[in-house]
């Protein structure tokens, strides 16, 4: 594998590593685009991840998955308002990135933000409960769906202007290397977000001073509803480009939730060893629309959308689990009878909520 | 301490606060090896190293960002903009993160940061490099924004300003950088929000801040030694939030007012000041409220014409004549 490992011998100027991890789904060999390293992944789960772990992995992704088909059916509703983006189809990339992030990491992210809100453990009620705007929402329903932050989770948002959050987290990796921690930052983003001149600025920045970020490209091919390759001179792959900054990347499999976890590993333990950024570009899909508004096939062919149905996290990695003898059906269907309970539970929370007292309005504008 | 420049005051406030507070860096473009656009941060990088004084990549929208997520993680940082025309590249940054994450966090997070920038025109720097946008940026809700007009000023507000929770835009008008004033020597802090009565007088009441109030001393000693009227002159100080009270009291004294804003005439501050104070003061006014203003064009650079762009003392003579006739 790539990173902190083999380097291709070459003589001309080095330039960053980008190693292809997963490049099909659960494949033995993956290859890789750009000659750069390939490596066989995965034959079988890495010996590193616990049954426990594997089976949790499968729940999260499913609790995300049943999550934001619920916001779907409230805003249908009226119960939810504003903009509603959902995270359908990306479930492996957000739990497999935040799944091995420790508790003094910071995730600061997008304005499609449910998924890596409840990867990372949030409280699903209040997170439900923000998206119906009361009270008891975990941002006290001031913020709203796009808005989510939870700073005992050290998640730092929920941004809503495409590429603002790259500063940010730049920011924050700034002060963990000032304090002399050993928190590292990840910083979610879309294909939307490389065109931003903020991607270049912190990009640039995070390596003139070797800030500890890890910068997690979710390319999901489409910005809203613009083709990467329509709107990006060089197409849809990205770390080619990371050699310009001098940044390590790393491409991966993003349906893959298990390869994700591994480069995320990989990049963290690069991160936390050298405290300089890193770069993981995962190609994954929404299955759904830009948002709640967008119907989703009127820029994408449908036959391009049930391929990646095809691959979708929720139907593989559990037939996965059930082959490797990790879990038994009965095991699938136990974890998601108790997660649509809890999802359940969590509406109903979320519906019986006070709305928030019309005081609030003045209260926490200035600390 | 003796009478110090403007410039002094602010260089003293920075290396005070560096000096007391761990948590408290600067950083902006070319305020270390070259010293600051300004010379506010001159020695400042040998003095105190890389990690406390960082030169930024020519990036506005990003090291701006970059305070804000340092400053939401633990740090106090103070960011220097070269001119506050540059805040227009960074603007989204500091109205939709700095001033909006807290409330969008339902008061989770705070942003402990300053943010310096010189303003005003009048050095023939042209259109892109002689705005005041402190007006546009005093709006914003969850920020305050100061613009000091005196070196003892400077230094009490930008105390203030260091220490606060909050994001605060610290405006200083780049012609005052040279002006001396005595500053105290033992400590003082100047609140944020509260306006000063810099000249006492009974006639009509002047008001403005940051290289305004100077305009209106001028105006002030003309206006009593040729017609024999006397001023009483308001530094807001701070264009957000804005101590009305101080403003309506004067008001209710003198019964007349004009009001002076540096920036162009449409978007100032002052109408928002106009607007309230004749709502609360109507039966004391004898006359309207006037206004003074740069005149509403993009700055230009040739020096004739900018100087006509620019209100001075006679605008407001000429202003406070006419309202004296009612």
């Amino acid at each position: 594998m790539g990173l902190g490992k083999t380097k291709p011998t070459t003589s001309e100027p080095a330039v960053s590593e980008q190693t292809q991890i997963g490049d099909s789904p659960f494949s033995d060999v993956a290859s890789s685009p750009n000659g750069a390293i390939t490596r066989p992944y995965p034959s079988i789960f890495p010996a590193s991840i616990s049954k426990d772990e594997l089976i949790n992995l499968y729940r999260l992704m499913y609790r995300i998955r049943r999550f934001e088909e619920t916001c779907g059916q409230n805003y249908a509703l009226g119960n939810i308002r504003g903009f509603l983006h959902l995270y359908i189809g990306q479930e492996a990339t957000g739990v497999g990135a935040i799944s091995v992030l420790q508790p003094q990491d910071y995730i600061v992210t997008h304005y499609r933000d449910h998924g890596h809100a409840l990867a990372r453990g949030l409280d699903i009620n209040r997170t439900m409960a923000e998206m119906f705007g009361k009270r008891t929402g975990i941002s006290k329903g001031k913020g709203g769906s796009m808005h989510i932050f939870d700073t005992a989770k050290r998640f730092m948002g929920g941004h809503a202007i495409v590429g603002a959050q790259l500063p940010l987290a730049a920011g924050i990796a700034l002060a963990q290397q000032y304090m002399e921690t050993d928190a590292a930052t990840i910083v979610f983003f879309g294909d939307g977000a490389v065109n931003q001149g903020t991607f270049h600025e912190t990009l640039n920045l995070a390596s003139v001073w070797q800030l500890p970020v890890l910068f997690f490209m979710e390319n999901n091919l489409y910005g809203m509803g613009s083709a990467v390759g329509r709107v990006r001179l060089r197409g849809a792959d990205f770390t080619d480009a990371m050699a310009a900054y001098d940044i390590d990347a790393i491409s991966v499999d993003g349906m893959d939730v298990i390869a994700v976890r591994e480069a995320t590993q990989e990049a963290l333990k690069k991160i936390r060893a050298d405290g300089s950024p890193v770069f993981i570009e995962a190609k994954t899909f929404r299955f759904v629309g830009h948002s709640y508004a967008d119907p989703g096939d009127q820029y994408r062919e449908r036959t391009e959308i049930d391929q990646w149905r095809q691959r979708d996290p929720l139907i593989s990695y559990p037939k996965l689990l059930i082959q490797h003898n990790v879990a038994s059906e009965k095991d699938i269907s136990d974890i998601k009878s108790a997660v649509d309970k809890e999802i359940e539970d969590a509406v109903d929370f979320a519906a019986t909520s006070p709305e928030p007292d019309l005081n609030e309005l003045f209260n926490d504008v200035y600390a | 301490m003796p009478e110090l420049t403007f410039r002094q005051a602010i260089t003293h406030g920075l290396q005070e606060a560096i000096e007391a507070d761990e948590r408290v860096f600067i950083m902006g473009e070319d305020i270390g090896e070259y010293g600051g656009a300004y010379s506010v941060t001159k020695g400042f990088l040998e003095k105190y190293g890389p990690k406390r004084i960082k030169d930024t990549p020519i990036s506005e929208a990003t090291f701006i960002g970059a305070g804000i997520g340092a400053a939401c993680s633990g740090l106090r940082p103070i960011v220097e903009l070269m001119s506050i025309s540059f805040a227009l590249v960074g603007f989204d940054q500091i109205v939709n993160m700095a001033a909006n994450i807290r409330y969008m966090s339902g008061g989770q997070i705070s942003v402990p940061m300053v943010i310096r920038a010189p303003t005003g025109a009048g050095v023939q720097l042209g259109a892109t490099h002689s705005q005041s946008f402190e007006t546009w940026l005093a709006e914003v809700p969850g920020m305050y924004c100061v613009c000091p007009s005196n070196p003892k000023d400077a230094l009490g507000l930008l105390r203030t300003a260091i220490k606060d929770s909050n994001p605060v835009i610290f405006a200083e008008h780049s012609h005052l950088y040279t002006k001396r004033g005595d500053v105290p020597e033992e400590y003082y802090e100047i609140p944020i929000g509260q306006a000063n009565v810099v000249r006492e007088g009974d006639d009509i009441t002047l008001v403005s801040y940051g290289y305004g109030v100077t305009i209106l001393h001028e105006a002030a000693d003309i206006l009593e030694q040729q017609h024999n009227i006397s001023a009483e002159i308001i530094d807001i100080r701070s264009l957000h939030p804005i101590d009305y009270d101080t403003i309506i009291a004067s008001v209710q004294k003198s019964g007349r007012a004009v009001m002076l804003d540096t920036a162009r005439r449409l978007g100032g501050i002052m109408p928002e000041i106009v607007s309230e104070t004749q709502q609360r003061a109507i039966e004391w006014l004898d006359g309207p409220i006037m206004r003074v203003g740069a005149k509403d064009v993009p700055w230009p650079y040739n020096r004739a014409l900018e100087q006509d762009m620019l209100p001075d003392a006679n605008d407001v003579i000429e202003a406070a004549q006419q309202i004296m006739t009612f």
